[in-house]
């Protein structure tokens, strides 16, 4: 294009003034990805919900057991398909910051439930047949380096306390990138078995599915009518909204990392804008030459935006490189600490969008300001 | 041909007729221009002059098309400019006007080429007949041998001979040069003024020149004073500047 070379040449000015403005953006867009990654991690669950899939915890809590004689009554329902059922363990491997979601899971429904949740069949039939055998998620076997036949003692201050100890019969994956492999799961016979009596025959929660989705809130409330009154009563919801109602357990982080992303939204606007407006007062003259000599107003607006979105592109681009760079060792660094964070192609495609919108908006008026610029008065100022 | 009585013949190349140009400042009108009138043939060399704040640069801009009269026409070649839209204006200018600045005004971070070339990046040209007619225009300057240069690396004649090559290469119908010695020595100035005498005798363009310089003034064809917002021909002056070349 005829004018690249004039819009470059432009660019290049003022190369530390450039370079600062290239960085600053940079940095700020690394942020708002990073962001926007820890925002989608909170809102995973809700994400890998199965449409069909209802979760049962008790009504008070989800910390309040409910007891496993339900499983069959809940079974009885039209329209349940399947039904499995877990419970938190809550240890830790070794040492205390080696923390991850460890589940007691009944081995017998387990795959039906979580069909997305991959286990080769014969480490699963291994499992089934290990009363002391576990499954670990992908990334949690490579956090650790565990391998297939290890060895994993858990500590946990719950159910009595003390260390137990796990044969490592398999490790799964998941189907889709947003699927969580930080779990660690083992045998409810083996946990019914080494709880103390007030734990027995009680789980935490249900997790069933449904032959249709549409009929869930009816399933739902015949759960919950079913166990009215009763010790336990029920809380019955679709996993999204179980999901999305564990995320709350952490406070409000949704609105916390949204008004963060905005501040660090506008101050990158704002930089930027700042930037392109000292660029054009500086070529005020400049500016007046260009449409003395009949480049049109739409042209020296073209200009000022082209310059605007290149900064952008380029500093949006390094943002967006450093978050490539960047993200994968704070999800180890923070591993246990958040849910898996992962830099997923639509946060990229975000990162750009942003710095897109950012640049546009960031030459708009300054743009503006040029095409309304007086040649006459323009020329007088020099 | 040049007559400021406002009776020139329609053969002329410009024609401007009881022009106004009024300024308010606070809530006072200052009338700059007040029923000049003027025709200039293709091929003069006009030099205009007048004390500071006469309206010398005002009736420049109106010329040129980058100011708007407050009354009257002023008609080039033929397109009546004082109604016409911004938009068809700055077409306007591309095609008929080249200008001349006491600042040389070139753009700092592009090259004497690429400054000369700007206004042929508004043409239809190809990259290659850009090239030469940009190679031309630095060769009628004698700066062939700095087209690479910035603004920068040059000195202020060379400069305002590139101001001059970007003026002529797209072959504009006439010059507009404000005050285009104003910021150089006498040598320099005395070449710049060669470069435009030639450009009117060799290659018959039409520039119309403000200057404060009595001897810059008189290497023109004719000099016109503005005296209270109307023109008048510099042999009538009481002050004697000579004029040359009046028809």
């Amino acid at each position: 294009m005829k004018f690249a070379r004039i819009i470059w040449a432009n660019l290049f000015r003022k190369k530390v003034r450039l370079l600062l403005t290239i960085g600053s953006f940079a940095v700020a867009l690394f942020l708002f990805v990073f962001l926007a990654v820890v925002r989608d991690a909170f809102n995973r669950g809700t994400d890998v919900a199965g449409a069909d899939r209802l979760v049962v915890i008790n009504r008070t809590s989800i910390i309040n057991p409910i007891p496993l004689k339900y499983r069959d009554q809940i079974l009885r329902i039209p329209g349940v398909k399947v039904i499995t059922h877990n419970n938190w363990f809550g240890g830790t491997y070794i040492e205390e910051k080696n923390f991850f979601p460890q589940f007691v899971i009944d081995p017998e429904n387990q795959r039906q439930v979580f069909p997305e949740l991959i286990v080769p069949d014969n480490q699963w039939n291994a499992f089934v047949k290990d009363r002391v055998g576990a499954i670990a998620g992908a990334k949690l076997a490579e956090r650790f380096h565990w391998k297939v036949g290890d060895r994993i003692p858990i500590k946990t201050s719950l159910y009595g306390g003390g260390a137990w100890e796990f044969n490592l019969d398999g490790i799964y994956h998941g189907k889709r990138p947003q699927d969580d492999e930080t779990q660690f799961w083992f045998q409810w016979d083996y946990f019914e078995e080494r709880v103390p009596q007030s734990f027995k025959g009680q789980i935490g929660w249900y997790v069933l599915r449904v032959d249709n989705p549409d009929d869930a809130p009816r399933i739902a409330k015949s759960i919950d009518d079913l166990f009215m009154n009763s010790p336990n009563e029920t809380k019955t919801e679709t996993e999204s909204a179980f999901a999305a109602g564990w995320v709350k357990q952490f406070g409000n982080i949704q609105t916390l990392i949204i008004s963060i992303g905005t501040v660090v939204f506008f101050t990158l606007l704002l930089v930027t804008g700042n930037t392109m407006a000292i660029s054009v007062r500086e070529r005020t003259a400049e500016l007046a030459v260009f449409k003395a000599i009949g480049f049109s107003d739409r042209m020296i607006l073209f200009f000022v935006l082209a310059e605007a979105l290149t900064i952008a592109l380029i500093g949006g681009g390094i943002g967006i490189l450093l978050a490539l760079a960047a993200i994968p060792g704070l999800a180890t660094a923070l591993n246990g600490l958040l849910p898996s964070i992962v830099l997923a192609p639509p946060m990229l495609f975000f990162g750009i969008a942003v710095a897109i919108v950012t640049g546009i908006l960031s030459g708009i008026l300054p743009g503006f300001g040029a095409m309304r610029l007086r040649v006459v008065n323009a020329l007088r100022r020099v | 041909m040049v007559n400021v009585e406002g009776n020139g013949g329609p053969a002329g190349l410009i024609h401007v007729r009881d022009l106004d140009k009024t300024y308010r400042r606070g809530g006072e009108e200052i009338h700059v221009l007040q029923g000049l009138n003027l025709d200039v043939s293709p091929g003069e060399f006009v030099a205009f002059m007048g004390p500071s704040g006469s309206g010398k640069t005002t009736l420049l801009n109106l010329l040129g098309g980058l100011d708007v009269p407050t009354r009257g026409s002023i008609t080039v070649a033929g397109d009546e400019i004082t109604h016409m839209s911004s938009g068809k204006l700055t077409e306007w200018r591309a095609r008929h006007v080249g200008f001349i600045f006491q600042m040389y005004n070139l753009i700092p971070v592009l090259t004497a080429f690429q400054n000369v070339e700007l206004p042929l990046l508004l043409t239809k040209l190809s990259k290659s007949e850009r090239r030469a007619h940009v190679e031309t225009a630095l060769s009628i300057v004698g700066l062939t041998d700095r087209m690479d240069h910035f603004p920068r690396q040059l000195s202020g004649g060379q400069e305002q001979r590139v101001t001059i090559a970007r003026a002529i290469v797209s072959d504009p119908t006439f010059l507009l040069c404000d005050e285009p010695t104003g910021d150089l020595d006498r040598k320099s100035a005395d070449e710049v003024m060669a470069l435009l005498q030639e450009l009117v005798a060799h290659h018959h363009k039409t520039v119309l020149m403000v200057t404060h310089d009595p001897l810059v003034a008189a290497r023109a064809h004719i000099t016109l004073h503005l005296e209270k917002g109307v023109l008048v021909e510099g042999s009538k002056l009481p002050h004697g500047v000579t004029a040359g070349g009046v028809a």
